[in-house]
C-alpha cells in the first residue's frame, strides 16, 4: 500500500470533486475535429483517498519544519507562518496582472516597497522583481550586462570570468547569455587569485561573476581592489547574492563596486523554498546599468502606483508579467517585520552559528580553510585515513540521526567536501546536537565503518541505484 | 525574536570558537564597509504585520473578473491548498537526498504523469517558470535538435511570450520570423505553407492562441515535418479536457501555463511552466525530470534523474542554466487533476467552453458590439466594440467588473478590440450584469 501511485489507487468512477452540468456537451458549440477524442489516463479517487495519498507522502520528506538543515548556500532558515497567511489573502491572490491599476494598488505598493528596501539593503539604484529564482536573476543580470555593452556599442566583449568556486549556474547562465566562460583557480586561501583574474581581464571581458562571501564561506577581502580591475578593463562587476544573509544589515554591495546583483528572496528573505519552488530572484543595478534591466519597474507618481514599461533601453522581459509576486510578498513581509538592527543582529548570529559548528569539530572533521568564516563552513572528509568512508556516506548517515544533509561534493576546489550552512534560526541546542551526531558518526567510521557505508537505514527507502534509472528511465506512468 | 540566542548561549559559543565578540569573526570585511547607515522602515509585531498587510490588501478592489490573456481565474478546491501547504513539502529543499525527499520526489513523479497524459505527450519535465519560459526552452531545444536557425512564431502568440523568446534567443544564432495572422483570429496555413522551408528549425503555435481561438494544428504539424522542421505547440492546459491534445497531432513539443490547474493568479506569479516532449528529445530537455528507480532491496523508489544535462554537473555545457522548478505550483496542479479526474476536468472544461459562448452570444447581440467569429474557440474571444477598449474598461471598472484584455496595446488596429475571457466562475448572472453594462454604453 505504501508506495502506491495514485494512478494504481485509482477507481473507475470515483472522484472526488464535481461541477455544475451543461446545459449542452461541448460538441454544439465546437466542431467536432478540434475536440479530444479519448479521456487523458488520470487517477480517479475521491477528495478523502486525494487528501490521505498527499497527507501520506508529505510525510515521507524531510523538511525544515520537522529537521535542521545545515544545507550550505542554500539558506534554510525558518520560514514564519504569518507569511504563509498573509501573501495568499484573497485580494492579493486574486488580482488579475491585467486588471486596472487603480483596482491593483494594494499589490502595486508592495511591489514598490519591496524595491526600495532592496535598493536600500544593497546601495543599488533600482531593483526589477521579474526573475522568478536565483538562477533566473542571473541571467536577467548577465543579460543586462549584455544589453548596457550593447547599448555602448562595446560589442567585442564576447566573455565572462567565473573563479573555479562559483555555483554552476554561473558558467551556465553565461553560456546562454551568449559569453564564453573564461574559468580561473582561486588563490590558496580560497579567495579570488588577483594575478590570475588580472591575466584573465582583457577588452573582451563583459563581466567578471563573484559570490560574495563566496562559497568556501569567506568574505573576498580584496573586494574594492578586484572591482577596480574590473572596472578599469571596462567590464562590469556581477555578484550572486545567494550567500546575501551574511551581509543583510552589515554591509552594501554597491560600496564593494557591485554593478548588478541577484538575491534570493527564498533564501535570505525567508521565503520558504517549497521543495524546489517557486522562489524570487529579484536584481538590482548600479546608475549606470539600471535602464537596462526589465521592464515594467514599478513607480510611485503623485500617491499613485503604477507599472512603468516605457524603459527604452531595457532588455525586454525575462517571463511574462511582473515577477512571482506571492514570493515577493513574503519577501516584502520579512523586511517589514525586521529593522535594520535585527538585520544586522541576523547576519551576525547566522556568521556565529556557522563558526560555532566549524570550532566545535575541528580535529574530527576539519575546515578546509582553517580560519574564522562568514555563514557557512566548508568541511571535508578523507576517506584514506577514514576507512574509505565518503562525504556521501556521511551525509547519508546523518539522515538516520534526524538532520537533513550538508551540501556535498562543491565547492568543487574542495575534495570530499560537506557544506554546513546552520542559519540564525537554529538553537545552540540544535546545533549541539548535530555535532554530537557527527561525532558519533566519527566514531562509527572506525568502529563500524560499514554501518556508514550502508546509511541510510531509518529512511522509507535505502541507497538508491540512480545509475541504472538514468540508463533506463521511467519518467511516467 | 527570530533568532534563538540568549547571551549565555552566545557567550559559550564565542568561547568555544575562541573570539571575545561576533566583531571578531568579520575582520575581513574592510572596516569602512561595515556597518553603513539604513534608512528602513520601523519593526512590526506580527499583529501590526497582519494588520498592515489587510489594509495593504484592501486596497485592491475585487471585480468581477472577465479577463484572460494568459492568467486565469478558476475555482480552487480547498483541499489544494491544505495539502500542498503542509510544511512538509512548503518548507522542502530541493531533493537532491532522494532518501529524505521521497515525498516530493513521487508528487513529481505523478505529476510528470498527468502532464503526460494530459498533453497525450511521451515525456515531461519537473516544471519550468512559467509558461513563456517554457515557450522559450523548448525553442532552445528546437534549435540544438535541428541544428536549423529559422524560428517561425506565430503572430498570434501572447505579447509577453514573444518578447520572453526575444530575450531568450537574442545571443544566439536562432532567427525569429513571424507567421502572419488572417482576419479570423487565427494563422494563414496557407501562406505559413510558403513559408515553413529546410531552414526552419520548429514552427510556433499558441491554440487557443492569443485571441483564443483554436489554431489547425494538425495542418500546420504536417506541413512543419514535410520540411523537417519541429513543431512547438503552446497551449492551455485547462482547454485540453476538451479540446484536441498536442499528441493527436504530432507536435514534437508542448508546453503551456500551467496556473489554470489549481494555482491563483496572483497578479501574474507564480506560474507553472509545464514543458513535454516526444521521447526521442528526453535527454536534450532542459530542467529537472524525476524517475522510479529502485534502492538496494529492490524496492521502488523516486530519484532525480538524466542529470547529466543540467548546470550543477555540466556547468557551461548544461542544456540551461535553471536549477530550481515550481515544484509547489506543479503540487497544486497534480492534487487539482487527481481530485478532478478525466471526468471532473472534462465538466469543468465543457462549463468554460458553455459560458464563454452564452456569454459570446449575449454581446453579438447587444447592438454596435460584434464578436470576432469563424474560428471556435474555449473559454476567450474578441469583441469588437463601437468605442475605443480601453473606454470600454474604464467604464466596466466603475460598475466593479474587469471588462477584458484591451487589444488597443498591441496596435492601433486592434484600438476597439476587447479580449473577452469567462470560465465556471462566470454565472450566468455574471453574464447578465456585464451585457447590461455593455449596453449601457
Amino acid at each position: 500500500m505504501e508506495n502506491l501511485l495514485s494512478i494504481e489507487k485509482s477507481q473507475p468512477g470515483r472522484r472526488g470533486i464535481r461541477f455544475e452540468k451543461t446545459v449542452h456537451a461541448p460538441e454544439a458549440y465546437l466542431p467536432q475535429d478540434c475536440l479530444r477524442t479519448s479521456a487523458p489516463r488520470l487517477p480517479e479517487m475521491s477528495e478523502f483517498d486525494t487528501v490521505r495519498h498527499f497527507t501520506r507522502l508529505s510525510q515521507k520528506n524531510y523538511s525544515l519544519d520537522g529537521q535542521f538543515y545545515p544545507l550550505g548556500s542554500c539558506t534554510m532558515k525558518y520560514n514564519p507562518k504569518a507569511y504563509d497567511v498573509l501573501s495568499v489573502l484573497d485580494a492579493f491572490a486574486n488580482a488579475h496582472p491585467f486588471a486596472p491599476e487603480s483596482a491593483v494598488q494594494g499589490t502595486l505598493q508592495v511591489m514598490y516597497e519591496l524595491q526600495e528596501m532592496l535598493k536600500e539593503i544593497t546601495g543599488l539604484s533600482a531593483f526589477t522583481l521579474q526573475p522568478a529564482a536565483g538562477a533566473h536573476g542571473e541571467l536577467t543580470g548577465i543579460l543586462t550586462v549584455r544589453a548596457y555593452h550593447d547599448a555602448r556599442k562595446d560589442t567585442a566583449r564576447c566573455e565572462v570570468i567565473v573563479p573555479d568556486t562559483a555555483h554552476g549556474t554561473n558558467p551556465a547562465t553565461a553560456n546562454m547569455a551568449g559569453y564564453r566562460v573564461v574559468n580561473i583557480q582561486s588563490a590558496d586561501d580560497g579567495c579570488v587569485d588577483k594575478a590570475a583574474l588580472q591575466a584573465a581581464l582583457s577588452e573582451k571581458t563583459a563581466a567578471v561573476m563573484l559570490t560574495i562571501p563566496n562559497t568556501v564561506g569567506l568574505f573576498e577581502k580584496d573586494i574594492r581592489e578586484i572591482a577596480d580591475m574590473v572596472h578599469k578593463a571596462g567590464a562590469l562587476l556581477y555578484m550572486d547574492g545567494a550567500n546575501f544573509n551574511a551581509l543583510i544589515g552589515v554591509c552594501k554591495p554597491a560600496d564593494f563596486g557591485v554593478d548588478v546583483m541577484h538575491l534570493n528572496l527564498h533564501k535570505t528573505f525567508a521565503a520558504p523554498h517549497g521543495g524546489g519552488g517557486p522562489g524570487s530572484g529579484p536584481v538590482g543595478a548600479a546608475p549606470h546599468v539600471a535602464p537596462f534591466l526589465p521592464h515594467p519597474i514599478v513607480e510611485k507618481h503623485d500617491g499613485k502606483y503604477t507599472l512603468n514599461g516605457q524603459m527604452p533601453q531595457s532588455l525586454g522581459k525575462m517571463k511574462a508579467f511582473y515577477g512571482n509576486i506571492a514570493v515577493c510578498l513574503r519577501g516584502y513581509c520579512y523586511l517589514r517585520q525586521f529593522d535594520a538592527k535585527t538585520l544586522k543582529n541576523i547576519a551576525e548570529k547566522a556568521i556565529l552559528n556557522a563558526n560555532y559548528v566549524r570550532a566545535k569539530l575541528k580535529g574530527k572533521f576539519d575546515a578546509f580553510f582553517d580560519e574564522n568564516c562568514m555563514h557557512e563552513c566548508v568541511l571535508f572528509v578523507k576517506p584514506d585515513d577514514m576507512n574509505g568512508v565518503h562525504t556521501a556516506d556521511v551525509a547519508k548517515r546523518l539522515l538516520d540521526y534526524g538532520f537533513y544533509a550538508p551540501t556535498i561534493y562543491f565547492p568543487l576546489i574542495v575534495p570530499e567536501a560537506l557544506m554546513i550552512e546552520p542559519t540564525e534560526t537554529e538553537s545552540k541546542e540544535m546545533l549541539d546536537a548535530f555535532v554530537g551526531a557527527l561525532e558519533k558518526i566519527y566514531d562509527e567510521i572506525f568502529t563500524n565503518p560499514q554501518l556508514v557505508h550502508d546509511a541510510p537505514h531509518t529512511q522509507p527507502v535505502e541507497r538508491i541505484d540512480e545509475v541504472s534509472a538514468a540508463r533506463q528511465p521511467n519518467l511516467r506512468w | 525574536m527570530f533568532t534563538p540566542h540568549t547571551s549565555k548561549d552566545e557567550q559559550e559559543m564565542l568561547d568555544a570558537i575562541g573570539v571575545p565578540s561576533i566583531h571578531a569573526l568579520l575582520q575581513k570585511i574592510p572596516a569602512d564597509l561595515l556597518y553603513p547607515k539604513y534608512n528602513l522602515p520601523a519593526a512590526l509585531t506580527e499583529q501590526q504585520l497582519t494588520a498592515h498587510m489587510h489594509a495593504l490588501a484592501a486596497k485592491n478592489k475585487p471585480l468581477k473578473n472577465f479577463i484572460g490573456a494568459g492568467a486565469y481565474s478558476h475555482f480552487i478546491p480547498a483541499a489544494v491548498p491544505a495539502l500542498s501547504g503542509r510544511g512538509e513539502f512548503l518548507t522542502a529543499y530541493t531533493p537532491y537526498q532522494a532518501e529524505a525527499s521521497q515525498g516530493t520526489l513521487q508528487t513529481i513523479y505523478e505529476f510528470q504523469s498527468c502532464m503526460c497524459a494530459l498533453f497525450d505527450m511521451d515525456v515531461a519535465t519537473a516544471s519550468h517558470y512559467d509558461g513563456a519560459t517554457a515557450l522559450a526552452e523548448a525553442v532552445l531545444a528546437a534549435h540544438r535538435i535541428t541544428g536549423r536557425e529559422e524560428v517561425i512564431v506565430s503572430g498570434l502568440l501572447h505579447p509577453h511570450y514573444k518578447e520572453v523568446l526575444d530575450t531568450y534567443t537574442r545571443h544566439s544564432a536562432i532567427r525569429l520570423t513571424e507567421a502572419k495572422p488572417t482576419s479570423n483570429g487565427t494563422l494563414d496555413v496557407q501562406a505559413l505553407k510558403n513559408q515553413i522551408s529546410q531552414q526552419t528549425a520548429c514552427v510556433v503555435i499558441s491554440t487557443p492562441n492569443f485571441l483564443g481561438y483554436v489554431e489547425q494544428a494538425k495542418a500546420i504539424s504536417q506541413l512543419a515535418h514535410e520540411q523537417g522542421a519541429l513543431l512547438v505547440a503552446q497551449v492551455n492546459p485547462m482547454s485540453l479536457g476538451v479540446l484536441q491534445t498536442p499528441g493527436s497531432y504530432d507536435a514534437d513539443f508542448a508546453v503551456a501555463e500551467g496556473q489554470p490547474l489549481g494555482n491563483p493568479v496572483s497578479f501574474g506569479g507564480p506560474g507553472l511552466g509545464i514543458m513535454t516532449a516526444k521521447k526521442a528529445y528526453m535527454r536534450q530537455l532542459p530542467g529537472r525530470m524525476v524517475g522510479i528507480a529502485k534502492d538496494k532491496n529492490g524496492r521502488r523508489a523516486f530519484v532525480l534523474t538524466l542529470q547529466a544535462r543540467e548546470q550543477h554537473i555540466r556547468r557551461e555545457k548544461a542544456a540551461s542554466n535553471i536549477c530550481s522548478n515550481e515544484a509547489i505550483c506543479a503540487l497544486n496542479a497534480v492534487i487539482y487533476l487527481t481530485l478532478l479526474g478525466p471526468q471532473g476536468l472534462k465538466e469543468v472544461a465543457s462549463l468554460n467552453v458553455e459560458r464563454a459562448h452564452q456569454l459570446a452570444d449575449r454581446i453579438h447581440n447587444i447592438k454596435g458590439f460584434n464578436v470576432l467569429s469563424g474560428a471556435p474557440f474555449f473559454n476567450e474571444f474578441v469583441v469588437f466594440c463601437p468605442v475605443p477598449a480601453a473606454q470600454v474598461i474604464e467604464k466596466l471598472a466603475a460598475k466593479g467588473i474587469a471588462a477584458g484584455y484591451d487589444l488597443g496595446k498591441t496596435g492601433e488596429a486592434m484600438k476597439n478590440a476587447l479580449l473577452v475571457c469567462a470560465t465556471e466562475l462566470t454565472t450566468p448572472q455574471d453574464i447578465a450584469a456585464y451585457a447590461s453594462a455593455l449596453e449601457e454604453i
